[in-house]
C-alpha cells in the first residue's frame, strides 16, 4: 500500500490526465462500493431521481416518434378531407402538451432532486474524510505527502462530483433514450435499425480508436506538464537566488525548452482530441443521409412497409439515438477518472485509525481533608488518573507528572534503529533537557511520551502507569508541548491562544500571553487579541508566533510540559524575557526541553546527551563539566570565540 | 477587463492565424450542418413523395457531400484550435516566467511565491481549455443559429416568427438564471476555498491538533463549515435546475405550435411534409446554439479570475528602473551610506532603514549584530540593488548603484541569502550557479575555503552527488556551506554572508572565517550573525536596532561603550552561546 502510493507520487502532478484510460482494478466493486457508501443516504432521492430521468427521456422518444404519428395520422387524413376537421388533431396536441407538461416538471424535478442528492453525499463524504483523517496516526501524515492529502479533498473529490451529478445521470439517461429509441426503431422498420446499428459500430470504433490514440498524447502531456510545473515551482521558490546570481537568462531558456516540449505534446494530444465530436457528428450525418437513401428506395418500392411517415419519423429517432451515444463515449472517460478518485479517497477511509486501547482516563479531583482523591466535575486545578480494574473498581491516582522510560527501543519503519535502550526517569517538577546533534533521537523521544508512535520495545511510565494503559486523548491533554514548527489555525489572536483550552475566559488568555511575554506585541497589532491571522499566521514573524505557540500550551496548563525548540526563533534578547515567563510556567511542571541555546538548558535537573539514539552522558551542568565528556566538549568547543584576535 | 484582453491577447503572436483559423472552419461546419435538414426536406419532398428515385440519390449525395466537408471543416478546426490553444498556454507560461525575471524582490514580495506558482500553472491551464472552446464554439453556436433561422425563414415566414418567440424566451429565462446563478457560484468558490484552506492547516498542523485533542472541535468546525458549502451548493444549483426545463420548454412550445400551424399551412398547400420535418430539425438547431453561448459565457466567467491574475503577472513592471547609460565595471568594493531611509514597498509601510550613514571601505570586515527586525537584512539587500533606497544614496565603488548595469553591479555583490535555496541537480551543477565556467578544480577550491570540501569527499558520489530540490538531502549547515562556496565562485568585491553560518558549528565558523581574511584579503566582507564570536574579529561590527545604527566600532570599543552589543555578548557568554548545533552536521 504504502509502496504504491509512494510511485503514485513520483509520477507526474497535477491529478489524472484528461482522456487517459486510468486503469483500475476492480471497477465494479468500486462502483458498488460507491452506491452503498456514497449515495446509501440518499437511495429514495434517487429512486425520484431515476424515475424523473426514465420520465424525461421517454418524453423525448416520445416527441421524436410524434412527427410520424402527425403526418401519418392526422396530416395526411386531413388532405383528404373535404373539409378540414381540426378537432382530432387538437385532442392530440392537447394530450402531447400534456406528456411534455410532465416531461418538463420530472426533468426539473430530477435536477433539484440531484442537487441535494449530490451535494448532500459529497459533504457527507467530505465530512467522513475529514473525521478519518483526524483520527489516523501521525506516521499516516509522515509517510503520505501532503500535496496528496490536499488533492483527495480537492481534485478526487471533484471528479466524483462530476461523476454522480452529470456522468451517472447522463448515462441513465442515454441507457433509457438508447434502448427505448433502438425499440421504437424496430418497431418501424428492422432492415433499417440494422442498417443504424452497423453506423453506430463504427462510430464506437472510431471513438475508441481516437481516445486511445490522444490518451498516449495525454499521458506524454501530463508528463511534461509535470515536468514544467516542477521547474516553476523550484525557480520561483529560489526566484531571490536566481537574481542574486544574475542567473535570469539561463533560468529563462532552460525554462523555453521545457515549456516547447509541453506544447508540443499537448498539441498532439488535443488534435486527436478534437477529432472526436466532428468525426462522430459526420459519421451521424452520414448514417442519417445513407438511412434516408435506403429508406426512400424502400418506401418509394413499397418494401418492407416503409411509409413516407415511418421513414421521417426513423430519421428523426436515429438522429436521437446518436446523441446519447456520443454522449457515453465521453462520459466514459470521466467515469473511469472518478473511479481512480474514488479508490483514492477509499485508500484513505481504509486506513487504520490510532489504535487506542487505553481505559484510563484523566479526571478533575478533589482531595479530601482525609487525603482521600475524589472525581469531582468543575476544574479545580488538581488532576487524577482514573483507573478501573478487573473485578470493577475504581482507583485513583493524583496526576504528578512522573514520567519513565524503561529500555526504550524505537524504530519509523522497523529496519533502522533510532532509539536504543533508552531509561530515563522525569521527577514531578523537574526540568531534564536533552542535547545532541540532529537526528541523535531527540524529538523522537518527546514523540513517544504523547503516543504520536508506538515503541518497539520497553515500557513508558506516567505516574507508574503504562503509558499504552491511558485513553490517547487524556494522555495528550496532560502533556502540553510546544514545537520547533509553530502552526497557527485561521482565526483571531484569541482563538489561537485558546486552542490550548476551549473553556478559557478572555482573562485567562491574556494572562497565558502576558506570562509568555507576547502581551506586548499582541496589544500592538492592528485590532489586538481580535486581529485576524490567515494562513498559518502569515502576517507574524516567526518569533511572534512561537510567542503565541508559548501563551497557547500555557493556557492549556497541563502537569507535563515538552518545550521542543521553543524558541529557537526568538532573538537572544527577546529570549531573556520569555525566559523569565517560560521559568514561571515551567514552575511545578515537569518539563522536557530541547533546545540549542544553553541559557535554556543550563540551569535543568538533569541534561541528558544522546548521540545515535543512545544516551552517552546524563547529569546536570557541572557534573557533566566535571565529567569532561562529550558534554564538555561541546560546551568548551563553542570556546572557539576566545581563539586569540588576529593583529 | 479590456485591458485583461489586450495583454492577453498580445500573447497569441505566432499563433494569431491559427486562432482565426479555427472559428472560420467551425462556422462554416456549423454551416453545413445547417444545410443538411435543408437538403433532407427536398429528399423527402423532391424524391421520396413523388417516388423520383433520380432525385433521392441527388439530394443523398448531396447530403453525404456535404457532412463529408463538416467533417473536413471539424477537424482541420480542431487541429488549429489544438495548436491556437497550446500554442497561447506556452506563450502565456513563457511572457509571465519572463517577466518574472525581470521582477525586483519588491515585486516577488507582492506576490507569494505560492500564489505566482499557481497563476503559472493552473490559471494558465484553465484558460487554455476556455481559449480552445472559445474559439470552437463562440463563433460557430451564434452563426449556425443565425443560418438555422434564415432557413426557417425562407421555409416559412409566419413559421420563423414560432422561432423568433422561442429564442427570446430562452434567452430571457437563461440570462435570468445566470444573473441568480453566478454571484451564488462565486460565494461558492469563495467558500470553498476557505474549507480546502482548513484541510490544508489541519494536515499540516496535525501534530498540534492531536496534541491539544482537538480532534472533535476540529471536526466540528469542519462539518460546519462544509455544511454551509452545502447550502451554497445546493443554492446555486437549485438555480441552474431551471435551465434544462426552461431548454425543453422551449423545444416542445416549438414542436406544438409547429405541429399545429403546420398542419393547417399544409393543409392550404403553403407547405411541404419535408419542410415540416426541416423545420423541426430547426427547432434543436437553434436552441442548441442558445445553450452553447450559455455555457461559453459560464465558462468564460469561470475563467476570468484567471485571466485577470495572469495578466497582472504579464503587466507587472519591475520598479527597479534600469540605468540609462548603464556603467559596466565596479571599480572596488567601497561601500557608502549616505542618509538612506527605506521601506517596504508592499506591506506596512513603516520605515525600515532610518538615515543610515555608513561608509565602508573596499576590503574591509564588516559585522552587523542586532535582535529580531532591526532590519539587519533590509540593510544588505540595499547593496546588489535587490531593493532600492527610498531616499538617500548608497553608493559601491564610489558610484549611486543605481548606475550600473544591474547584472554587472550583482555580479559583483555577491550575496548569501539568509533563505538559501539549492536547486535540483549535482554539487558541480550548483556551485556553477556562481560561474558558469568554473573548473572542477575551481569548485574544489571555493569548497575548501568554506570548509564544505571535507563532508563532500565524504560523499560516495563526492561532487557529482545529486541535490534534491531545495536541498532537502543535505543537513542544514551543509547547505549552508555550500551556499558559501557558490557565493565564492563569483568573485566577487563584496561578499554578504546574511546569518549563513547559523547552523554550522563554531570552530568550522571561525575556520571559515579564517579562509576568507587569508584567501581573500581584497574582498569586502559583510556578515551579519547572532552570535558574537562570528563577527568579534571583524574590522568594525555594526549594532543595528529598530533601523537605526545604534554603535560602530570595534568588538573592544563597543564592548566598552555600547549598551546593546554588552547585553548580547554577557547574555551568551553566560549562557555559554549555543552548541546544540555544534554536531548539526554530523
Amino acid at each position: 500500500m504504502a509502496e504504491e502510493r509512494v510511485k503514485e507520487v513520483r509520477g507526474p502532478r497535477g491529478g489524472a490526465p484528461i482522456g487517459v484510460k486510468a486503469s483500475v482494478d476492480h471497477p465494479g466493486r468500486l462502483l458498488k462500493r460507491i452506491l452503498s457508501e456514497i449515495l446509501h443516504d440518499y437511495w429514495i432521492h434517487c429512486i425520484f431521481v431515476l424515475i424523473g430521468i426514465a420520465v424525461g427521456a421517454l418524453t423525448t422518444v416520445v416527441s421524436s416518434m410524434f412527427l410520424r404519428i402527425l403526418i401519418d395520422g392526422y396530416i395526411t387524413p386531413l388532405l383528404k378531407q373535404e373539409t378540414a376537421d381540426y378537432g382530432p388533431l387538437f385532442r392530440a396536441l392537447c394530450t402531447l402538451a400534456g406528456i411534455y407538461a410532465v416531461g418538463i416538471f420530472s426533468v426539473w424535478g430530477y435536477f433539484r432532486i440531484m442537487a441535494t442528492v449530490t451535494q448532500g453525499s459529497l459533504r457527507n463524504l467530505r465530512n467522513r474524510i475529514f473525521h478519518h483523517m483526524e483520527s489516523l496516526p501521525i506516521r499516516y501524515f509522515d509517510t503520505h505527502p501532503h500535496g496528496d492529502i490536499m488533492s483527495i479533498y480537492t481534485n478526487d473529490v471533484d471528479t466524483l462530483r462530476q461523476m454522480i451529478s452529470q456522468s451517472i445521470p447522463q448515462l441513465v439517461n442515454s441507457m433509457i433514450t438508447i434502448v427505448s429509441v433502438f425499440v421504437s426503431m424496430c418497431v418501424l422498420s428492422i432492415p433499417l435499425t440494422a442498417f443504424t446499428m452497423f453506423m453506430v459500430f463504427i462510430m464506437l470504433l472510431n471513438a475508441r480508436n481516437l481516445a486511445g490514440l490522444s490518451g498516449r498524447h495525454f499521458i506524454a502531456q501530463q508528463q511534461n506538464l509535470g515536468r514544467v510545473n516542477g521547474y516553476i515551482e523550484e525557480m520561483i521558490n529560489g526566484q531571490k537566488v536566481v537574481k542574486v546570481f544574475t542567473h535570469e537568462s539561463k533560468v529563462r531558456d532552460d525554462f523555453r525548452v521545457l515549456n516547447e516540449k509541453l506544447r508540443e505534446s499537448a498539441d498532439t494530444a488535443n488534435k486527436y482530441a478534437n477529432m472526436m465530436m466532428p468525426a462522430n457528428a459526420q459519421l451521424g450525418n452520414l448514417s442519417y443521409a445513407l438511412c434516408a437513401m435506403i429508406g426512400a428506395v424502400m418506401a418509394v418500392n413499397g418494401i418492407g412497409g416503409v411509409t413516407v411517415g415511418t421513414l421521417v419519423s426513423f430519421l428523426a429517432l436515429s438522429k436521437s439515438f446518436n446523441m446519447p451515444i456520443n454522449q457515453i463515449s465521453m462520459q466514459a472517460n470521466s467515469v473511469v477518472m472518478a473511479l481512480a478518485g474514488a479508490k483514492r479517497i477509499f485508500d484513505l477511509l481504509d486506513e487504520e485509525p490510532e489504535v487506542d486501547d487505553g481505559y484510563v482516563t484523566l479526571v478533575n479531583a478533589k482531595i479530601d481533608a482525609d487525603q482521600k482523591i475524589t472525581e469531582v466535575k468543575e476544574r479545580t486545578g488538581i488532576w487524577a488518573w482514573k483507573h478501573p480494574h478487573h473485578d470493577g473498581t475504581l482507583t485513583y491516582e493524583l496526576v504528578r507528572g512522573n514520567i519513565q522510560f524503561d529500555h526504550v527501543d524505537f524504530s519509523y519503519d522497523g529496519k533502522k534503529i533510532v532509539l536504543h535502550d533508552v531509561t530515563l526517569f522525569g521527577r514531578p517538577g523537574e526540568k531534564i533537557a536533552f542535547v545532541g546533534s540532529t537526528g541523535a533521537g531527540k524529538t523522537t523521544i518527546t514523540n513517544l511520551i504523547n503516543r504520536f508512535y508506538d515503541i518497539a520495545d520497553g515500557k513508558i511510565r506516567y505516574d507508574g502507569i503504562n503509558i499504552n494503559k491511558i485513553k490517547k486523548a487524556d494522555l495528550r491533554r496532560s502533556l502540553g508541548i510546544v514545537l520547533q514548527d509553530t502552526h497557527l489555525f485561521t482565526g483571531t489572536v484569541m482563538d489561537n491562544i485558546r486552542y490550548g483550552r476551549l473553556d478559557a475566559t478572555d482573562g485567562e488568555c491574556i494572562a497565558a500571553a502576558k506570562l509568555a511575554n507576547a502581551d506586548g506585541f499582541i496589544t500592538r497589532l492592528p485590532h489586538g487579541y481580535d486581529t485576524v491571522l490567515k494562513g498559518d499566521g502569515a502576517n507574524l514573524s516567526q518569533g511572534q508566533r512561537q510567542l503565541i505557540a508559548i501563551a497557547r500550551a500555557a493556557v492549556a496548563d497541563p502537569p507535563v510540559l515538552i518545550l521542543d525548540e521553543a524558541t529557537s526563533s526568538i532573538d537572544t534578547r527577546t529570549e531573556t524575557l520569555v525566559q523569565k515567563g517560560m521559568d514561571g510556567l515551567m514552575k511545578g511542571r515537569t518539563t522536557f526541553v530541547i533546545a540549542h541555546r544553553l541559557s535554556t538548558i543550563r540551569n535543568s535537573d538533569c541534561i541528558i546527551v544522546l548521540e545515535q539514539g543512545q544516551i552517552i552522558e546524563r547529569g546536570n551542568h557541572e557534573e557533566l563539566l566535571e565529567k569532561e565528556g562529550r558534554y564538555y566538549q561541546l560546551y568548551t568547543g563553542n570556546a572557539a570565540k576566545n581563539e586569540p584576535k588576529p593583529a | 477587463m479590456l485591458t485583461i484582453l489586450k495583454t492577453l491577447g498580445a500573447q497569441l503572436k505566432q499563433y494569431k492565424k491559427d486562432a482565426l483559423v479555427s472559428p472560420v472552419l467551425s462556422v462554416l461546419e456549423g454551416i453545413c450542418e445547417t444545410l443538411i435538414p435543408f437538403f433532407m426536406a427536398s429528399v423527402i419532398d423532391k424524391g421520396i413523395e413523388p417516388g423520383n428515385m433520380g432525385q433521392i440519390i441527388k439530394y443523398g449525395l448531396i447530403i453525404v457531400f456535404i457532412a463529408g466537408c463538416a467533417l473536413t471543416c471539424g477537424v482541420v478546426a480542431g487541429r488549429f484550435s489544438a495548436r491556437a490553444s497550446s500554442g497561447f498556454a506556452c506563450n502565456l507560461r513563457d511572457a509571465m516566467f519572463s517577466n518574472i525575471q525581470t521582477y525586483s524582490f519588491s515585486n516577488i514580495d507582492k506576490y507569494s511565491t505560492a500564489g505566482l506558482v499557481t497563476r503559472l500553472t493552473t490559471d494558465v491551464t484553465n484558460l487554455q481549455n476556455a481559449f480552445q472552446m472559445l474559439i470552437r464554439m463562440c463563433a460557430r453556436a451564434p452563426v449556425s443559429m443565425i443560418c438555422a433561422f434564415f432557413l426557417a425563414l425562407t421555409i416559412s415566414r409566419r413559421m420563423s416568427m414560432i422561432f423568433l418567440v422561442a429564442i427570446i424566451f430562452l434567452f430571457c429565462v437563461l440570462a435570468l438564471i445566470m444573473s441568480g446563478t453566478l454571484p451564488v457560484f462565486n460565494r461558492v468558490f469563495d467558500q470553498y476555498d476557505a474549507l480546502n484552506a482548513s484541510v490544508q492547516e489541519n494536515v499540516s498542523a496535525i501534530r498540534v491538533v492531536k496534541s491539544f485533542v482537538r480532534e472533535p472541535y476540529e471536526d466540528d468546525k469542519y462539518s460546519s463549515e462544509s455544511n454551509r458549502l452545502y447550502g451554497l451548493f445546493v443554492k446555486a444549483e437549485e438555480r441552474l435546475s431551471f435551465n434544462s426545463p426552461a431548454m425543453f420548454m422551449a423545444v416542445y412550445g416549438c414542436n406544438l405550435a409547429l405541429s399545429w400551424m403546420g398542419a393547417h399551412m399544409i393543409v392550404s398547400g403553403d407547405l411541404t411534409t419535408g419542410e415540416l420535418t426541416s423545420l423541426f430539425s430547426y427547432v434543436m438547431n437553434i436552441l442548441m446554439g442558445l445553450m452553447m453561448l450559455s455555457m461559453v459565457f459560464v465558462m468564460m466567467t469561470m475563467s476570468s479570475a484567471s485571466a485577470r491574475r495572469i495578466s497582472e503577472v504579464i503587466n507587472e513592471h519591475s520598479d527597479l528602473v534600469w540605468a540609462k547609460e548603464p556603467v559596466k565595471v565596479v571599480p572596488d568594493g567601497s561601500i557608502d551610506f549616505e542618509h538612506v531611509n527605506f521601506h517596504y514597498l508592499y506591506g506596512k509601510g513603516a520605515p525600515v532603514l532610518k538615515d543610515i550613514n555608513l561608509h565602508i571601505k573596499a576590503g574591509e570586515t564588516i559585522g552587523i549584530i542586532g535582535g529580531t527586525g532591526s532590519s539587519k537584512s533590509s540593510l544588505v539587500q540595499l547593496i546588489p540593488r535587490l531593493y532600492d533606497v527610498s531616499s538617500g544614496t548608497l553608493k559601491v565603488g564610489g558610484l549611486d548603484v543605481r548606475e550600473y548595469d544591474m547584472p554587472a553591479l550583482r555580479n559583483q555583490v555577491s550575496m548569501v541569502l539568509q533563505k538559501n535555496v539549492l536547486f535540483s541537480g549535482t554539487i558541480y551543477d550548483n556551485l556553477r550557479w556562481g560561474d558558469l565556467q568554473a573548473t572542477d578544480e575551481e569548485c574544489r577550491h571555493a569548497c575548501e575555503l568554506a570548509c564544505a570540501d571535507e563532508f563532500i569527499s565524504r560523499f560516495p558520489d563526492g561532487y557529482n552527488t545529486y541535490i534534491e530540490q531545495g536541498g532537502s538531502n543535505v543537513s542544514g549547515g551543509q547547505k549552508q556551506r555550500l551556499c558559501i562556496a557558490r557565493a565564492l565562485l563569483k568573485k566577487p568585491k563584496i561578499l554578504i554572508l546574511d546569518d549563513s553560518t547559523s547552523a554550522v558549528d563554531t570552530a568550522t565558523d571561525a575556520k571559515i572565517r579564517r579562509a576568507f581574511r587569508e584567501e581573500i584579503p581584497g574582498t569586502t566582507k559583510l556578515i551579519i550573525a547572532q552570535r558574537i564570536a562570528s563577527v568579534q574579529d571583524a574590522d568594525r561590527i555594526v549594532v543595528l536596532d529598530e533601523g537605526q545604527i545604534n554603535g560602530i566600532g570595534t568588538h573592544e570599543e563597543l564592548l566598552a561603550s555600547n549598551q546593546i552589543y554588552q547585553e548580547v555578548y554577557y547574555g551568551q557568554m553566560e549562557a555559554g552561546g549555543d552548541f546544540d548545533r555544534q554536531g548539526g552536521d554530523a
